[in-house]
């Protein structure tokens, strides 16, 4: 009986409303969390797979051998590679890698599969086209990507390197 | 001041003669006087949106708009003039005179009800004998704007809104005229002016505390806010009666609603908190007006801060708690009060 | 002379919204005007300093008898030339009823402007008249009146609430709310194999 009581002077006095109101009124005088964005950011992981980049060597070579593993792998079809015919045993080299951006998921595959790490992943997500045509990135979009990311790029895979 | 008033009376009398000029100069006056009304309440409810961003922006531990001006304060602007130069877009099959005529009718009744809200003892509009009744009546009329802005768009998510809408904007008119009646009884009056005097002694809200809880969230789903904002329930309906209104008719509906937020704080206030009464006697050094700001201020917060603490209530839910609770509480209270009234010998 | 431009303005209103009501084509329209006329009498009505008897009208026809006409007439898909049809055979009833009321009003026009009973009112406010006249002289029908539309109250109710058949689940908020876990969830242990 004086549980039923109880219940019904805490309905009628609207104490869970009054609970939930006091919540709301504590989290109004904490320090809100909001990031600021162009002009704050949140920190980056060295594994954040952002637009892609095709990696040189020091002497500015390009490092992909067009062994088309990360075409093989990529689980949305969006890497093309041609073969430069001439390409000789020593020296492997392609003639086009093409990325469909529309397509890829970021999933970092291509990555995963290149054996001389040519192929990244950088940490820029803030790239964008006006048509479907400007998302397909051509290698010399790409290997501009790694100019323009250089740094942040290569600290990166030499962070993440240990485990690996 | 002066000089300027005989300058205009002077002038004024040579420009129409002795004939014309009074009934001119008594519309000119009451133009004025209207006019500034209208203005600070427009300036509160743009500031009020604003305020409303940021309150529930803090209590969710966001920021709330500050690009605009410093501290946002340059928000409300930019809204107005995007609203304003958006596309008035007619939908087809619309009727259109009605469609048009909806958003004024729910914005004019909001600022109507201003005109006898007293904001000191000289400061009213029009002192009408009968304030709270002219109030009650004005704000019957807002469902109006609602039941034809959902006929005319000729849209089964306006119109779904729309009937809603007026269903519980009905119902909760109904608690909400029941919660005074026991406010009128105690003072005796039907002006405002005079509900105020009254409370000279002990406001309203103590001995009426169950009517001012119950007259608040009567007037929260008067004015269709959350946690009774189902007109609108995005979930379901769209955007309930105003979703083929866009640019600044849908601004309307908009303007309309915080004037109405604004105004049932300023008339909770009046009726339940004393007015422009201090709460301590010693503290009637500070206007008056200032006073009342305040608690309406205060409620104004609460409409805010419900918002962001309640979820939607369901349609079969809000019905049962306007007519089988709130009903019969502020029903038996009116008699509680008339019993009081008797056994304390005030009548 | 002011007063007597509203006035004009208000019933000239009064009078085309009224025509209104009956002759557009849109049942919707038509109770849009009715409460154009509504609203325009209760301005007349502040006019005569009746302000209690303008709210009264405002609150009551407007804002409950009006709105419940426009739920009805905005669900309904009616047809209007049919109406339009009907209407006419109902014309005579129609001036019947119009001629009844105009003499009516001619009658009381003309007593009270053989009386002239006015005036008296205006010592009083008109509210406290009201209410005295009504709670003292016309107490019995006052109260009379007042148990037909709860008679009518109970018997819309009646005729409305239909029992749902006895297998009906219906949701009591109370008991929903003041449920505890202790009372509704039985921890078991079962061993393994041995469950039912």
């Amino acid at each position: 009986m004086s549980v039923r009581l109880k219940e019904w002077v805490d309905i009628f006095a609207l104490k869970e409303l009054a609970a939930g109101m006091a919540v709301t009124l504590r989290y109004f005088f904490k320090p809100n969390i909001t990031v600021q964005y162009p002009e704050e950011r949140t920190p980056l992981s060295p594994r954040f797979r952002g637009e892609h980049a095709l990696r040189r060597d020091e002497q500015g070579r390009e490092l992909c051998v067009a062994c088309k593993l990360c075409e093989a792998i990529c689980p949305a079809q969006a890497i093309f590679i041609t073969i430069d015919p001439a390409s000789t045993a020593e020296k492997r080299l392609t003639k086009a890698y093409d990325i469909d951006n529309a397509k890829c998921i970021y999933c970092g595959f291509c990555q995963e599969a290149c054996p001389v790490d040519a192929i990244v992943l950088g940490p820029n997500f803030e790239f964008y086209s006006e048509t479907r045509d400007g998302l397909v990135y051509d290698k010399q979009k790409l290997l501009s990507n790694y100019d323009r990311w250089k740094v942040q790029i290569d600290a990166n895979l030499a962070q993440d390197a240990p485990y690996r | 001041m002066n000089e300027l008033h005989q300058f205009i009376q002077s002038h004024g009398l040579a420009l129409l003669g002795p004939q014309w000029w009074p009934m001119a100069w008594t519309l000119l006056w009451t133009l004025i006087k209207i006019i500034l009304l209208i203005t600070p309440v427009m300036i509160c409810v743009s500031y009020y949106t604003l305020a409303e961003r940021k309150i529930i922006g803090a209590m969710q531990v966001r920021i709330g708009p500050n690009r605009a001006g410093f501290f946002g304060v340059l928000q409300p602007f930019a809204d107005a003039i995007k609203l304003f130069c958006k596309e008035t877009i007619i939908p087809q099959g619309s009727k259109k005179a009605v469609f048009f005529l909806a958003p004024s009718l729910t914005l004019v009744p909001a600022l109507l009800m201003w005109a006898v809200v007293p904001f000191s003892p000289e400061l009213i509009l029009a002192d009408v004998n009968v304030g709270i009744l002219y109030v009650l009546s004005i704000s019957s009329l807002g469902v109006y704007g609602v039941l034809m802005s959902g006929w005319s768009s000729n849209s089964r998510y306006a119109f779904l809104g729309s009937m809603r809408s007026a269903g519980q904007m009905i119902s909760y008119e109904v608690a909400m005229g029941f919660t005074i009646i026991p406010v009128v009884m105690l003072s005796g009056s039907l002006s405002l002016k005079d509900i105020v005097a009254s409370q000279q002694g002990v406001w309203n809200v103590i001995p009426l505390l169950p009517m001012f809880v119950i007259y608040f969230i009567s007037v929260v789903a008067e004015t269709n806010r959350s946690p009774f904002d189902l007109p609108e329930a995005e979930a379901e309906l769209v955007a309930g009666y105003f979703t083929d209104y866009s640019a600044m008719s849908f601004g309307l509906f908009f303007l309309g609603e915080y004037a109405n937020m604004i105004l049932v704080s300023f008339l909770g206030s009046l009726m339940f908190l004393g007015g422009w009464l201090p709460p301590l006697g010693f503290l009637g050094f500070i206007p008056g007006i200032i006073w009342l700001s305040l608690k309406a201020g205060f409620l104004m917060f609460v409409f805010l801060w419900i918002r962001a603490t309640f979820p939607r209530y369901r349609y079969d839910q809000l019905m049962r708690l306007g007519w089988k609770v709130f009903l019969p509480i502020s029903l038996s209270w009116i008699f509680l009060t008339g019993l009081g009234l008797h056994l304390f010998g005030k009548v | 002379m002011v007063v007597d431009i509203i006035f004009y303005a208000f019933a000239a209103v009064t009078a085309l919204s009224a025509v209104g009501v009956v002759s557009s084509r849109n049942q919707v329209h038509s109770v849009l005007f009715l409460i154009l006329t509504f609203f325009s009498t209760a301005a007349l009505f502040v006019l005569l300093e009746a302000e209690f008897l303008a709210a009264l009208l405002v609150m009551v026809y407007m804002g409950a008898v009006a709105v419940l006409f426009l739920f009805v007439v905005m669900m309904l898909d009616m047809d209007a030339t049919d109406l339009r049809q009907q209407a006419m055979n109902h014309l005579p009833t129609g001036i019947l009823v119009g001629v009844v009321i105009l003499v009516e009003l001619v009658v009381v026009l003309s007593h009270a402007h053989s009386h002239g009973e006015h005036g008296a009112v205006a010592t009083v406010s008109n509210t406290r008249a009201i209410g005295q006249t009504l709670y003292t002289q016309y107490l019995y029908p006052f109260e009379l009146a007042s148990l037909v539309l709860l008679v009518a109250l109970v018997g819309a109710v009646v005729l409305t609430l239909r029992s749902r058949s006895k297998g009906a689940k219906r949701q009591n908020i109370g008991q929903q709310v003041a449920r505890v876990s202790a009372e509704t969830v039985q921890l078991v242990q079962r061993k393994s194999g041995e469950g039912a």
